[in-house]
C-alpha cells in the first residue's frame, strides 16, 4: 500500500491522497479530460454489460493508485448503499438490466472523480484549472479567482459532510433526529457560514487578490 | 508601522448606526502591541482594520505607508492575520495543500510541494503534513494557521485571540512561537500573562481606546475596568 496509508483518510470524494503511483504523476488536465470523456461513455454505452465493464476499468484504475484500501473502502460504503438502493428499485421496476446499469454507472462515475481527486493535489488542481480558464482573461475575468472558487468547491466536499454529520448528532443528541428542519436548517446555516469564513480567511491571507 | 488617524468604524443596524470603533488615533512602531479589552469592546474590529478586512468608515489606517483603503492588495501582502478559530482560517483539506495555498502567490509551481514541505517542517508538523486537517488537535491547527500565515513572510502579523480555544500546553507553544517572531506583532488577547511581555498595550473598551502605555499600567487599568460586574 501506499505511504501515509496510517496517517491519510482517503475521503469519498474531494481529499488528496500523497503517493506516486503513475496516476499521481499525471496531470490534472489529462484527468479532467479522461473523466470528460468517461461521463460522456456512461451515457453513451448503453446496457449491464457495458456499464459493468467501465466499472471493472475503473476498479483497475483506482487499485493501480494505490490508495489505501480500507479507508476508501470504508469510505466507498454510502455510495454502495445507495446504489444497491437506486439499482435494486430500479431492477424492481423496470428489470435487472436496467437496474445494474444505473448501479454500476453510479458507482463508476463517483468512484473515477474519486481517483481523480485523490490522486491530485489542490495545488496541481489550482494550476491545471487556472490554465484551462486562461481564455477568461479576454473577456475581462480572472482565471484564478474563478479556478480558486472550483478548487474550493471541490475540496470542501468532505468539510461538508463532517457539517452534516455534526448536525446529525446534533439533532440526535436532543432527540431530534426524525426532525427534517432540526438537519437541513443547522446544515443549511453552517455551510452559508463556512463559506463566509472560507471568503474571510482567504481575504486575510491575501490569496485572490 | 501602523497608523490610525482618526479612524472610526460604524456599521448599519436596526436603521440606525452603530459605532463599533470611536476616532482613534494612534502610531505604533512597537514589535510587540498588546491589544486587551472585555468581550465586544472594539479589539477585533481595531485587529481587522490593519489588514484591511475592516475598512475605517472614517479617517485612515496606513500600514508601512500604505493606506489600507486604497492600497488593500499589498496591505495584505506585508500583514498576516491569525483568527482564532484555525478552523475558520485552514480552507485545504491537508496541511500541505493548506501552507501551498499560501505560497502559490510567491513560489513557482515547481517547488511549491517541497516549499510546503520545508515550512511544515519548520513548524514542527512534517509528520502531519498529509493528515485531514479536521484530524488535528486545536493546537496543531492553530500552528498550522500561523504556518501558512508566516510562510509568505509577513512583515506584520496580526493576531485575534490565537491561544483563546487552545489548552495549556498549545497556548505555550503558540505564545513562545509568537515571542521568537522577528516580525511586528499586534496581538489581541485576554492572556494578560501574554500582554504583560508586550512592549506597549492598548486597552479598549466599549469601541474605544481608553488606555494605550506601557504593560503593568494598561493591565492595572484594564483590572480595575472588569472589576465592575457586567451590565
Amino acid at each position: 500500500m501506499n505511504r501515509g496509508s496510517a496517517s491519510a483518510s482517503a475521503g469519498l470524494l474531494g481529499l488528496y491522497h500523497p503517493g506516486t503511483s503513475w496516476l499521481h504523476r499525471r496531470g490534472a488536465g489529462s484527468k479532467a479530460a479522461a473523466l470528460a470523456v468517461l461521463g460522456l461513455a456512461v451515457v453513451v454505452l448503453r446496457g449491464p454489460w457495458w456499464a459493468l465493464g467501465l466499472l471493472a476499468g475503473i476498479v483497475l484504475l483506482a487499485v493501480s493508485a494505490r490508495l489505501p484500501v480500507r479507508t476508501t473502502t470504508r469510505a466507498l460504503v454510502p455510495l454502495l448503499v445507495t446504489a444497491l438502493l437506486v439499482g435494486g428499485y430500479q431492477c424492481w421496476q423496470r428489470g435487472w438490466a436496467t437496474g445494474v446499469e444505473i448501479a454500476a454507472d453510479l458507482v463508476t462515475v463517483v468512484l473515477a472523480a474519486t481517483v481523480a481527486t485523490a490522486t491530485t493535489s489542490a495545488d496541481r488542481m489550482l494550476d491545471a484549472l487556472t490554465r484551462a480558464l486562461g481564455p477568461l482573461r479576454r473577456v475581462g475575468g480572472a482565471p484564478e479567482t474563478v479556478a480558486l472558487a472550483v478548487g474550493l468547491m471541490l475540496r470542501a466536499v468532505p468539510a461538508l459532510m463532517r457539517t452534516a454529520t455534526e448536525v446529525r448528532d446534533a439533532a440526535r443528541a436532543r432527540g431530534l433526529e426524525r426532525d427534517p428542519r432540526a438537519l437541513l436548517v443547522p446544515a443549511a446555516v453552517r455551510a452559508v457560514g463556512r463559506a463566509r469564513a472560507t471568503g474571510e480567511a482567504l481575504a486575510a491571507r491575501g490569496i485572490g487578490d | 508601522m501602523i497608523e490610525l488617524r482618526d479612524a472610526t468604524v460604524t456599521v448599519r443596524s436596526d436603521g440606525g448606526v452603530r459605532t463599533l470603533l470611536q476616532p482613534t488615533t494612534c502610531t505604533l512602531t512597537e514589535r510587540r502591541v498588546a491589544v486587551i479589552g472585555a468581550n465586544g469592546s472594539g479589539k477585533s474590529t481595531l485587529a481587522r482594520l490593519v489588514n484591511g478586512l475592516v475598512l475605517p468608515s472614517t479617517g485612515t489606517v496606513r500600514v508601512d505607508g500604505l493606506d489600507t483603503a486604497r492600497d488593500g492588495a499589498a496591505v495584505r501582502r506585508r500583514v498576516g492575520f491569525v483568527f482564532t478559530d484555525p478552523d475558520a482560517q485552514l480552507v485545504m483539506p491537508t496541511p500541505v495543500e493548506d501552507v501551498a495555498l499560501s505560497l502559490r502567490r510567491t513560489v513557482p509551481a515547481a517547488g511549491r510541494d517541497v516549499a510546503a514541505r520545508a515550512v511544515l517542517a519548520r513548524f514542527g508538523l512534517a509528520d502531519h503534513a498529509e493528515v485531514p486537517v479536521h484530524a488535528l488537535s486545536g493546537g496543531q491547527k492553530q500552528l498550522l494557521a500561523l504556518a501558512g500565515v508566516l510562510a509568505v513572510q509577513p512583515a506584520v502579523l496580526v493576531c485575534d485571540e490565537p491561544t483563546t480555544l487552545l489548552d495549556l500546553r498549545w497556548r505555550g507553544v503558540v505564545d513562545e512561537l509568537l515571542d521568537s517572531l522577528e516580525q511586528q506583532l499586534l496581538l489581541v488577547t485576554h492572556d494578560l500573562a501574554a500582554a504583560a511581555r508586550a512592549d506597549r498595550v492598548l486597552v479598549v473598551d466599549d469601541g474605544a481606546v481608553v488606555f494605550d502605555g506601557e504593560p503593568g499600567a494598561a493591565v492595572a487599568a484594564y483590572q480595575l475596568l472588569m472589576s465592575a460586574r457586567p451590565v
